[in-house]
């Protein structure tokens, strides 16, 4: 039993999964009839079975750390550090493979908002069901009905299905259910990253609440100032394995020093690159400056340069290597390909392996203020896709001396055209 | 003080591999008694949504597969039916069949079908399938009004054996929720299985005595295989409830056996299944 004052006790916890599962997985019967067959014959022909620890891949090993009661620890890692297996077993929905560990009270997590949400249920009765499947009981449900009704501003619409619902509507009902769960552990992955604004804002006002009335939030975020912001502590999570644990000023500047993450810049170590793009390999993509240096912050005025590394480890034809750029609430801004040209497409039918850098530059006064969000693909169009990264890097790009800045006003929209204006007076009144 | 009281009443959750072949943990069921009601009621409420007829379809259903059967066993092929009219012999044992059959098509997709709560959510995964059985039992019921309206008016009279309609119906409950937890299980790792599905359900109404009377299977040890399967029991012992005959002997005794069996394998295989759901599924 663990002491009165903690909140969460995790002592060694690790879950391995079979990378066999990825790769070749047995999804159908015949698949598994086949390698069972495979496997009998080769020991019948006296050869052991060579399953051993390459198979599997460890996503947590040896995990350990606890949490106070009314703490707030934030968690800081690469994709693929075991960030998000972390999260599942803390709220059970994965064993872990070994350890232990003991967890005082209800997880509640923001990651499910929607979660269970059916669309053909009305907002009252999706209310009932994402309640009792985050594990309120009917009584607690009523009680705060009112509540969660007006916090998501869809009165009106209650019961209507919500499938009828604008995606805003639809979000803004989801977050109410799961910040009226009150859990005494909260755990939050990513919301920053998606919805506008007003609902991060209202994310953040409810940790801030949650933390305040002396329950524990776990906190993952690629977002530094928030974890900063919003927790005490910090650990430092790589392949698995927790590197640091630290005040969370501390625990932010050893993560961006140790090259755990550079800013304007993303690496793909091997083990993030998923087997089945062979022969594609992504090796970096980065953002630079004006002046050619790698940079997290652009300004909109000047022109921005993107580069993506890559390694063929064959021969490729009709390969096209690109990128999405979306704003980070998710809406598109443009998609572009390195032979989009007619003379690049023709020079670059067939590449032999080898290694490569596709660069390309956004002219200046493209973008708007803001978060901007990179999306690899490398594809052969309508043969195969080799690689996706939705989320390969993020930037921001600073709208300083653009057009209209003298006004102090945020602009809508993505972009930040220069239009040309023209001005004629048609005579006078 | 006050704190302390908290502390005592905040449940603590233990995380560790898990081990062996656990069976279900009914306190924790009874824990989350409610989400299995929102989770039936769910599936009740969605099944018949934007359909015109709405609920009548779990009327329709029944009259439909009779009026078809009265046509090709009754009238075309005349099977014989135990001297009762043919559509009431039919439907007595349609409705436990179609109870049947609804629960294990809808739970042996249901995990797969709530994939995203199995991946983001804890709860005892039994849940799934029991609700979508549960959801089965609603049909049921209001078929039941209609198979008292048909006997009515075939003039059927009705005894105090009727009230054994309570626990065969209980029964068909179980060997479906056996049979589903085999196949929901399954189907998260083998889509095979939803495939197979119809095919089984299939095999396994002409394997139950629905179109054609038991007496047709030879009695003796013959007869006591073929009772092996649940539902020969169920249908069996739901006509004898109903129009008299002669009463369920060692036929429902195999049947219940059997369906003890396929349950408490199907639970020990889904506990030690579960633990993988959210990896694989």
């Amino acid at each position: 039993m663990m002491d009165s004052d903690l909140s969460i006790l995790v002592r060694g916890i690790g879950k391995r999964y079979k990378i066999g599962a990825a790769q070749q997985r047995t999804d159908t019967l015949r698949d598994l009839i086949t390698a069972q067959a495979a496997r009998i014959s080769s020991t019948l022909r006296g050869k052991r079975n060579q399953s051993n620890d390459t198979d599997h891949i460890w996503a947590l090993r040896d995990v350990n750390f606890e949490v106070k009661r009314g703490q707030a620890l934030g968690i800081i890692g690469r994709n693929g550090a075991g960030k998000s297996t972390l999260l599942k077993v803390l709220s059970r929905v994965t064993d872990p493979t070994e350890g232990y560990g003991e967890l005082r009270g209800r997880v509640g997590s923001l990651l499910e908002v929607g979660t269970g949400f059916h669309p053909e249920l009305t907002g009252r009765e999706n209310i009932f069901l994402n309640g009792a499947i985050l594990g309120m009981h009917k009584k607690e449900i009523e009680a705060r009905f009112d509540e969660i009704v007006a916090f998501s501003e869809v009165e009106k619409f209650i019961d209507t299905p919500v499938k009828r619902y604008s995606s805003g509507m639809y979000l803004r009902l989801a977050f109410a259910v799961a910040a009226h769960l009150e859990p005494e552990i909260l755990v939050v992955d990513e919301v920053l990253a998606v919805g506008d604004a007003d609902f991060q804002r209202k994310c953040l006002g409810k940790m801030g609440d949650v933390a305040d009335s002396g329950r524990t939030v776990l906190f993952v975020s690629h977002n530094m100032s928030a974890i900063q912001r919003l927790t005490q502590d910090s650990i430092v999570l790589d392949k698995g394995k927790v590197l640091l644990r630290a005040p969370s000023a501390e625990a932010v500047d050893f993560y961006l020093n140790r090259g755990l993450s550079k800013l304007g810049e993303r690496f793909w170590e091997e083990d993030e690159v998923p087997v089945s793009s062979a022969p594609f390999r992504p090796l970096a993509i980065r953002i630079l400056d004006k002046a050619g240096q790698v940079s997290d912050s652009v300004r909109s005025v000047e022109p921005i340069r993107i580069e993506i590394d890559y390694e063929l480890t064959e021969d490729v034809t009709g390969l096209r290597v690109g990128y999405y750029l979306f704003t980070t609430r998710g809406e598109p801004v443009f998609t572009s390909f390195d032979i989009d040209s007619e003379e690049l497409f023709k020079e670059y039918t067939a590449r032999p392996k080898g290694v490569y850098t596709s660069r390309c530059t956004i002219p200046p006064d493209t973008l708007n203020e803001g978060r901007f969000l990179l999306g690899v693909n490398a594809s052969s169009y309508g043969i195969r896709r080799y690689f996706q990264d939705d989320q390969a890097l993020s930037f921001s790009v600073d709208a300083s001396g653009a057009p209209g800045t003298h006004w102090p006003e945020p602009r809508p929209g993505p972009v930040r055209p220069v239009l040309g204006w023209e001005i004629e007076q048609r005579g006078s009144a | 003080m006050a704190e302390a009281n908290l502390n005592a009443a905040a449940q603590v959750v233990t995380l560790k591999p898990a081990k062996g072949w656990l069976g279900i943990d009914l306190k924790e069921l009874w824990h989350y008694r409610e989400l299995i009601y929102f989770l039936t009621w769910r599936d009740i409420k969605v099944r018949y949504k934007q359909a015109v007829l709405g609920i009548a379809w779990s009327v329709l259903q029944p009259v439909l597969t009779t009026a078809i059967m009265t046509v090709v066993f009754g009238i075309l092929l005349k099977v014989e039916s135990d001297g009762l009219p043919y559509p009431v012999f039919a439907l007595s044992a349609l409705l436990p069949w179609h109870l049947f059959q609804l629960s294990l098509q809808k739970s042996s997709i249901s995990l797969v079908g709530n994939a995203n709560l199995l991946t983001k959510v804890y709860f005892p995964r039994v849940i799934i399938p029991l609700s979508s059985v549960l959801a089965a039992l609603v049909d049921f019921a209001i078929s039941l009004v209609l198979l008292f309206i048909t006997m009515a008016i075939y003039k059927i009279p009705l005894t105090w054996n009727v009230l054994w309609v309570i626990p065969l119906t209980l029964l068909s409950v179980l060997a479906a929720m056996a049979v589903g937890l085999w196949l929901s299980a399954l189907n998260v790792q083998y889509r095979d299985v939803q495939q197979m599905v119809p095919f089984l359900i299939q095999i396994w109404m002409y394997a139950t005595p629905i179109v054609y009377p038991i007496t047709t299977i030879p009695e003796g040890t013959f007869r006591y295989i073929y009772s092996l399967n649940p539902m020969v029991g169920v249908v069996q012992g739901f006509r004898w409830s109903l129009f008299g005959g002669s009463p369920p002997d060692v036929t429902l005794l195999i049947s219940s056996l059997a369906v003890l069996l396929l349950l408490v394998s199907g639970l020990f295989f889904f506990r030690r299944m579960e633990k993988t759901f959210a990896d694989v599924v």
